[in-house]
């Protein structure tokens, strides 16, 4: 996609007319720095804004964390790392750390090559394959808190309609308490998460197998490559970008889950389905333990940026071109 | 072909419907099931939880399309989307145009400063920027809600455009210039209408994203008179928790705005989910 830009110093306004060699040094500072100030001058409204409404709360956020502060006035009764040793001997918070790894590793083994398998399927020339890729996309466009409260009546302990189905075919055994149960909590906040989220990533993947030169799996197949050997030897290294970014997507969604646990379980039966933000949601916003939250807030914030900077170094560089220059400015 | 290999296709075609029907049925059938349940009475759903109901009952959904509480509800997510749509992509365009065509110092840092904040959870920022809204009297304010979702939106809307601004042919710019245009009379004149597609994508994401939006209306909006779709969704779950049916009814209500405005805008939000995700 570089390919229409232009180099950079042709890029400004009097682009392809360089000050002629003659022009005084005055007037050329002068001229540069017109051009910054105008350049600037449209950076100004965005920059405010996500200064004083992103950065600043963040920010913030790091300086409340080293205090006990119920959330009124200044904080001012410094702790230092207090808040943090507390809450890494937090039951509550490290099981928010092991649900957020449970959450991470099953989508990545369960709901993206699921959502894989589907773009595959969807990505032959068949009938009925536009309703296919409306209907498994659509839940993406619902929100959160509407999908969640629809689960949790079709979850409903004994007669929600899971329940209903299950009892009418003999399998009784099977249906349970789905939210209700410590047990299968987690599972069921999957399921409803891939229900959600799987079409998402099956759109991506369609997007990608699309740059899927045709003739290359033609090429393939006149060689005499079986199906699998196509997938896993052609389509598969031509999807890695978008399958890194797929998984870039996953697992910071994972890390930062709040609305659908919040408005099927709030976190409960006793915090088994509780999530690092609503963990932080309890603390702040109904006990009044800011400084604590703040703390909590400021893991999430390492831990989602520990991630991507790893996996921008590690996973991301690979990609030469196109899929990833969001996270290296330039495409240089 | 031989008979053999035409089997054998024949059978490879009925296992993949059969794999997408399924799929399918499973995607289909809560929402079909809320449907028809809102068609119920509650009685009768724990009678008939499963088949059609034994007579339509519309009432579930004429009450709630007769109440004024819905509509305001539906009228505030529309401001609260509209909001933030015209001011992220106003303030997105200038900050893009900005990237895609000058070359100023500092344009890589501020521009990864900008990428920085995709992954910047809501969450971490939701308990100080409560505080800030609450210091600037923006609490049951739709501005309260308008100004950050603007904010957390630019990252994703910038890079997208950015994008988009890029492949712009620089040439119109030189002539646009020769012909005494400023660089805003470019931007205004020449960029923005040249860039409409594009300026629709990052349009249906913003509303998309608005509309949906749970965590911060459920910070700032105390006051009903100012609840969105999905506040007062879980709000009229809570209160109707025994009435099944109606709950059922008014989930589905409150879907319809949201599938109407995926099945007309279905291109642009593919097209900008997959710019955003796959390409700056």
């Amino acid at each position: 996609m570089t390919s229409t830009f232009l180099p950079d110093k042709r890029t400004g306004p009097g682009a392809g007319s360089p000050p002629p060699a003659a022009d005084r040094p005055t007037g050329r500072a002068r001229r540069r720095t017109l051009h910054w100030l105008t350049a600037a001058g449209f950076q100004l409204p965005a920059l405010v804004l996500f200064l004083g409404l992103v950065l600043l709360p963040m920010l913030f956020a790091l300086y409340a964390a080293f205090f006990r502060w119920g959330g009124f006035g200044m904080p001012s009764d410094y702790i230092g790392g207090e808040n943090f040793t507390r809450l890494f001997q937090d039951d509550v918070f490290l099981g928010d750390l092991w649900r957020c790894l449970v959450l991470v590793v099953l989508s990545l083994a369960i709901q993206l090559p699921f959502a894989l398998a589907m773009a595959v399927l969807l990505n032959q020339r068949m009938r009925g394959r536009a309703v296919y890729r409306m209907l498994f996309f659509a839940p993406y466009v619902l929100s959160e808190a509407i999908t969640g409260i629809l689960f949790g009546m079709i979850f409903a302990p004994d007669d929600g309609f899971a329940d209903q189905v299950l009892g009418k075919i003999g399998l009784e055994g099977l249906g349970g308490q789905w939210f209700a149960d410590p047990s299968t909590v987690m599972a069921t906040v999957f399921l409803v998460m891939t229900w959600k989220y799987f079409g998402f990533h099956m759109m991506l993947y369609l997007a990608g197998l699309q740059a899927v030169p045709r003739e290359l799996t033609e090429a393939a197949l006149i060689d005499g490559a079986s199906a699998w050997q196509r997938f896993r030897n052609v389509t598969l290294p031509l999807l890695a970008p978008t399958l890194r970014i797929s998984v870039f997507l996953a697992v910071i969604g994972s890390i930062q889950l709040f609305d659908l646990v919040w408005v099927t379980t709030a976190g409960g039966p006793d915090h088994h389905s509780e999530t690092m933000a609503v963990t932080m949601f309890q603390y702040g916003f109904k006990r009044y333990q800011v400084g604590y939250a703040s703390a909590i807030s400021v893991v999430m914030f390492g831990i989602s940026l520990v991630f991507a900077l790893a996996y921008q170094r590690f996973v991301l560089r690979r990609d030469l071109e196109g899929a990833t220059t969001t996270m290296r400015g330039d495409g240089k | 072909m031989t008979a053999n290999q035409k089997t054998r296709a024949r059978l490879n075609t009925w296992s993949l419907h059969l794999v997408l029907v399924v799929v399918g049925a499973v995607m289909a059938v809560p929402l079909l099931y809320a449907v028809l349940s809102g068609f119920k009475s509650t009685d009768e759903l724990s009678r008939n939880p499963i088949g059609l109901p034994e007579s339509w009952v519309a009432s579930n959904y004429t009450q709630i399309l007769g109440s004024g509480d819905f509509w305001r509800l539906i009228g505030n997510s529309t401001l609260i989307a509209i909001g933030t749509t015209v001011l992220i992509v106003a303030v997105s365009a200038l900050s893009a145009f900005s990237f895609a065509r000058f070359a100023f110092r500092g344009r890589e840092a501020l521009f990864t400063l900008f990428t920085m904040g995709l992954m910047f959870p809501f969450a971490v920022a939701a308990l100080p920027l409560f505080l800030l809204l609450r210091s600037l009297d923006l609490l049951d304010n739709p501005l309260g809600v308008i100004l950050p979702q603007a904010a957390f939106g630019l990252p994703m809307t910038i890079i997208i455009l950015r994008g988009f601004f890029r492949q712009i042919p620089g040439e119109l710019e030189e002539a646009a210039t020769l012909d005494g245009c400023s660089s805003f009379g470019f931007f205004w004149r020449v960029l923005l209408p040249m860039a409409r597609p594009a300026l629709g994508t990052v349009s249906v994401l913003a509303v998309v994203t608005s509309w949906n939006n749970f965590f911060l209306p459920l910070l700032v909006f105390t006051d009903a008179q100012w609840w969105t779709l999905p506040i007062g969704v879980q709000q009229f779950q809570g209160q109707y928790s025994a009435d099944y049916a109606k709950v059922f009814a008014y989930l589905v209500l409150a879907m319809v705005p949201a599938l109407a405005f995926y099945s007309v805008a279905e291109r642009q939000l593919v097209g900008g989910l997959t710019a955003g995700a796959t390409k700056g």
